[in-house]
């Protein structure tokens, strides 16, 4: 249901409500500006131990042997463990358990984690680490995907078929999928636009470094506290690896520094905090430092990838062809639903007449990628519209109305069969060329600066959870106090977000109480329901519904509590602002602890749970895939970017985005900008600054193919917050967030995700805009002087060349 | 925010009190939010992991460890400094302020403006950005040379590295901060008239 049922609630009918929709300070924020709040590195338990973790010096090696005498002969040591000591391997999707806690007999990447010490401090145990002595056999680093997946005599895994036969493969998936009929259209084409893109790796640099304390208590309850998104699923994992059962341990997710993707996995520091805790019987807790965060990764994919798109002479995409691979690191990660998204989360804003993507993830020595904000999907986006781009140029079109004139409509499926239940896409494009003045100003602006479009598409949330099971995907419990406040225990992982704040304003917005008045407890595996995690901007659709299921359910006992006491139909009870209200009688209310104490005369202590399981009819096609990149709703982005290049130099300033994201209904307008303006800062930032940088034998940012040297394949060249550039406060665009609203169906209120979708346009705005202001396409992220340079000379050259026909210059 | 001028604890300070696990622990005395504090601390640890380690003011935060991010500043005498690659010993004598001290029984400005603009999303650069802020605002105060516009703030949190929020509602917050404290300045100087 869209909108509250007046029938059902009595309360105010859609649109106009009394809380959802206005300003609202976090629930959580002034404890966080005062110091109050604990991050997880803030808890000091007595006793507690400190781990460090021994990581690789090589990219690829065979552990010949470990020996840890000296370590453990340390005055201050109590405990190291090696991977025989966490034999069971896990991962985080069921189907590619590739991971151990510590290395068995291999490591895969430089930081790969080899042995664990605690001891009575961080320098101690730093110390210790340095005391183990491993042997090593070096094995040949694989260090670019194509050179992994044409290699067969080297394995990055050794892994078995059913057979029991060694895969000699270092492919960690592929998918190939195709909808309609792709040659025909090809045929039929008026323009064929055919070109190779690559997108480097970046990664999320959350300020906060992950860190974790595991403790096994005396009567063997085993707790996580862990800086993670995903307390669900490392509760699983750690059952698994641990072999405990998991009733004996609580995973608490305390205040979290940021993440962005980059802790939605369990990672070595919680397996080993557990383990060291369980030797000791002391707390133990493991902080990475900032070159281990790097190290650890997860981040974006690099996708190297050909596309081939048809556009006919009036700018309709008849077909698009990709194939892509993905450059996947050491391990599987999230790599199999990656590989999916690269292709099946292409088929909106826009209507195709075919598609076909054929996707290939490799294993390379590489520290493993994963999801960073916006999934598997921003590469492509970034490849599809600089491609519209090029079409609208050859065509004559204006890059905004070829979008206008492919788009979809409420009730359409895409290509690949996902239901589209909303659609603001076309009010975002109006937005940003409004707000731009993009009809005065693109193409017309002084050479050296210019104007950029693109659009995108993001899920809210998945439609399947991780694990196949039919349990909800997010439950919520809710109870009232007597002094008016109420309280609610949900799963779900604030992660700055401000997800606790979402379910405190439609809490606040059913039982008629103000913001102030309602606590969350959140992320705690023994005391919340389960909600699966931040992760596939899936909170506010999920945990919503369950959030508003459950508090209608007790706002409807306290009407009809306060109806009885008004010997008036339940129906004229209002709750709002503070009070019981009757609609029919302005001059009749009570205060809302009033209300609450009447409805717990009459029904008992006050409480009530709600749950949200996604739509599974109708949604998705049902070929094999078909559920992967489903979503009970998608949101809908554009961006304008406005750039200047610096011809001398090669430098692009990007001054202002103008980003409009259809979020279905905006729960709360300052949280709803606030993610649009730091996804937009996160997606200019990998255009123009940002490399994940691992030396390796592919392209480098120059576009030569260069060899880094013996010892340095899978180096990361940039492992620090100063050589990683991200952006500081001058470095940023202005952002000019605009919040459009068409309530989706299948969310609470309308509402769907807002935390990931407005990151994709950035990048192909920004490199549409370089072509706006400069006439040079760079299809090589990152967009870096020296390209930009190389690109100006080659035009140069071009153009000299068309000048002087009679000299033709070889080439 | 008045500047103190006050030093104290001299006799304390550059005391070796002992030595532990093979390291010098050397005796401090600073003043710390305005509050006097003597402390023994290992002469190698970092301001930042006295504050946060031994005297459990954890509202400082370590983001890098080696002075790139700034979720660390703190000011020492009414500077910015990051504690991640101050020694502790180094600030014997000198006068501290956190996070924990920037606003005493109700919110400063600074915070209340982070609060309403959501300026604060992880929350985890945010004591940082706070305490530079504060030290530029309270230069502004005092120094009519000091401009207040927009470049001016990104300017001055130039060093705080945010992930979240894009620096849109930080300079927000911090410019309507300012706007609330030199309104309070000028209705206390109408007082004073």
């Amino acid at each position: 249901m869209s909108a509250r049922d007046p029938a059902d609630t009595g309360q105010t009918p859609d649109a106009s409500f009394a809380v959802i929709g206005g300003h609202h300070r976090k629930i959580d924020a002034m404890d966080r500006m005062t110091g109050l709040t604990q991050y997880t590195d803030d808890i000091t338990l007595p006793r507690m131990l400190h781990a460090k973790i021994l990581r690789s010096p090589h990219a690829h090696a065979n552990i010949v042997d470990i020996d840890l005498s000296e370590a453990l002969a340390m005055d201050g040591v109590a405990a190291v463990i090696t991977g025989k000591d966490l034999p069971i391997s896990y991962g985080i999707i069921p189907w590619t358990p590739d991971e151990h806690a510590l290395c068995l007999d291999k490591v895969r990447y430089v930081g790969d984690g080899v042995a664990a010490v605690a001891a009575v401090d961080e320098e101690t145990a730093n110390a210790a680490i340095k005391r183990i002595k491993v042997t090593y056999e070096p094995l040949r680093a694989l260090t670019d995907p194509h050179e992994s997946l044409a290699t067969t005599d080297v394995l990055i895994h050794e892994r078995r078929r059913k057979d029991g036969s060694i895969k000699r493969s270092n492919a960690t998936k592929r998918v190939t999928l195709e909808f309609g009929d792709l040659e025909g259209c090809f045929a039929d084409a008026a323009v064929v636009i055919e070109a190779d893109y690559h997108f480097h790796g970046s990664t999320h640099t959350p300020i906060e470094p992950h860190c974790a304390i595991g403790y096994l208590d005396p009567k063997g309850i085993l707790t996580v506290w862990s800086a993670t998104q995903v307390p669900h699923y490392l509760h699983r994992e750690l059952a698994k690896v641990l072999e405990l059962p998991r009733n004996r341990i609580r995973v608490i997710q305390p205040a979290l520094g940021g993440a962005f993707g980059g802790k939605s996995e369990p990672f070595d520091l919680e397996f080993c905090t557990a383990l060291l805790s369980m030797r000791t019987g002391r707390p133990v807790k493991c902080l990475y430092t900032r070159e281990e965060v790097f190290l650890a990764h997860r981040g974006r994919h690099p996708f190297h990838m050909r596309y081939r798109t048809a556009v006919s002479a009036d700018g309709k995409i008849l077909g698009v062809d990709a194939k892509t691979v993905l450059d996947g690191g050491a391990y599987s990660s999230f790599g199999l639903i990656t590989t999916y998204y690269s292709g099946q989360l292409l088929c909106s804003p826009y209507r195709f007449g075919s598609y076909k993507f054929d996707s290939t993830r490799a294993y390379t020595n590489k520290p493993a990628c994963g999801p960073k904000r916006g999934h598997g999907s921003v590469q492509p986006r970034f490849a599809i519209e600089v491609q519209l781009d090029k079409a609208a140029e050859k065509l004559g079109i204006d890059p905004i109305e070829l979008r206008r004139r492919n788009a979809l409509s409420v009730g359409d499926r895409t290509v690949n069969e996902f239901a589209i239940n909303s659609y603001g896409f076309l009010d975002c494009m109006e937005k940003v060329a409004t707000a731009s003045r993009w009809s005065d100003r693109r193409a017309k602006l002084p050479r050296g600066r210019g104007l950029g479009v693109a659009g995108s598409t993001y899920i809210s949330g998945t439609n399947y959870c991780i694990y196949p099971t039919d349990l909800p995907q997010s439950g919520v419990q809710i109870c009232l106090d007597r002094s008016g406040r109420v309280r609610i225990f949900a799963g779900t992982s604030d992660i700055g977000q401000g997800s606790s704040t979402m379910l405190a304003v439609v809490a606040a917005e059913e039982l008629g109480v103000h913001l102030d008045d309602v606590r969350v407890l959140a992320a705690d595996t023994d005391l919340t329901p389960v909600d699966l995690g931040a992760y596939s901007s899936r909170i506010t659709l999920m945990a919503g519904h369950s959030c508003q299921r459950a508090a209608r359910d007790l706002a409807g006992k306290v009407r009809t509590a306060v109806a009885e006491e008004w010997g008036c139909s339940r129906k004229v009870v209002l709750l709002a602002e503070g009070r019981a209200q009757r609609i029919d009688d302005p001059a009749i209310s009570m205060p809302i602890d009033e209300a609450f104490v009447l409805a717990e005369v009459q029904f008992g202590t006050m409480g009530s749970v709600g749950s949200y399981q996604t739509p599974r009819a109708n949604v998705h096609g049902e070929y094999r895939g078909a559920t992967i990149g489903a979503s009970p709703a998608y949101s809908f982005t554009a961006h304008v970017a406005e750039v200047s290049v610096d011809e001398q130099t090669g430098e692009v300033t990007v001054h202002s985005i103008w980003a409009a994201h259809d979020c279905g209904r905006a729960l709360s307008p300052t949280l709803v900008e606030a993610q649009i303006e730091g996804s937009v800062y996160m997606g200019a930032a990998e255009a123009v600054m940002e490399h994940h940088h691992v030396m390796d034998s592919g392209l480098k940012d120059d576009g030569a193919k260069r060899d880094p040297g013996p010892g340095k394949h899978g180096l990361l060249a940039n492992a620090s917050l100063l050589d990683y550039r991200i952006p500081t406060a001058l470095d940023t665009p202005d952002i000019h967030a605009m919040i459009v609203e068409h309530p989706d169906p299948n969310g609470p209120y309308g509402a769907k995700e807002a935390g990931e979708g407005p990151l994709h346009p950035a990048i192909p705005a920004i490199a549409n805009a370089i072509y706006d202001a400069v006439g040079v396409r760079i299809d090589d992220l990152p967009i870096t002087p020296q390209k930009i340079l190389a690109a100006l000379r080659a035009q140069r050259e071009k153009e000299a060349a068309v000048q002087a026909p009679g000299a033709a210059t070889p080439c | 925010m008045p500047h103190h001028e006050h030093r104290f604890g001299e006799a304390a300070s550059g005391d070796v009190v002992q030595r532990h696990r093979g390291r010098q622990v050397e005796v401090i005395a600073m003043r710390l939010n305005g509050d006097p504090v003597q402390i023994g601390v290992p002469g190698h640890w970092t301001l930042l992991e006295v504050l946060r380690y031994q005297l459990g003011l954890t509202g400082t935060k370590q983001g890098c460890d080696k002075g790139d991010c700034g979720a660390c500043t703190v000011t020492i005498d009414g500077r910015s400094a990051l504690a991640c690659i101050t020694l502790a010993i180094n600030a014997d004598g000198r006068d501290v302020r956190t996070v924990e001290g920037l606003g005493v029984g109700k919110a400063h400005p600074l915070q209340d403006a982070f609060d309403d603009c959501g300026a604060a999303q992880c929350g985890f650069c945010t004591p940082g950005m706070l305490m530079s802020a504060a030290v530029f605002l309270e230069r502004a105060t005092t120094d009519t040379e000091v401009v207040v516009d927009r470049p001016a703030i990104a300017a001055a949190l130039g060093g705080n590295l945010c992930r979240c929020t894009g620096y849109t509602k930080i300079l927000d917050a911090v410019a309507a901060a300012w706007t609330t404290m030199s309104d309070r300045d000028a209705g206390a100087a109408g007082e004073d008239v």
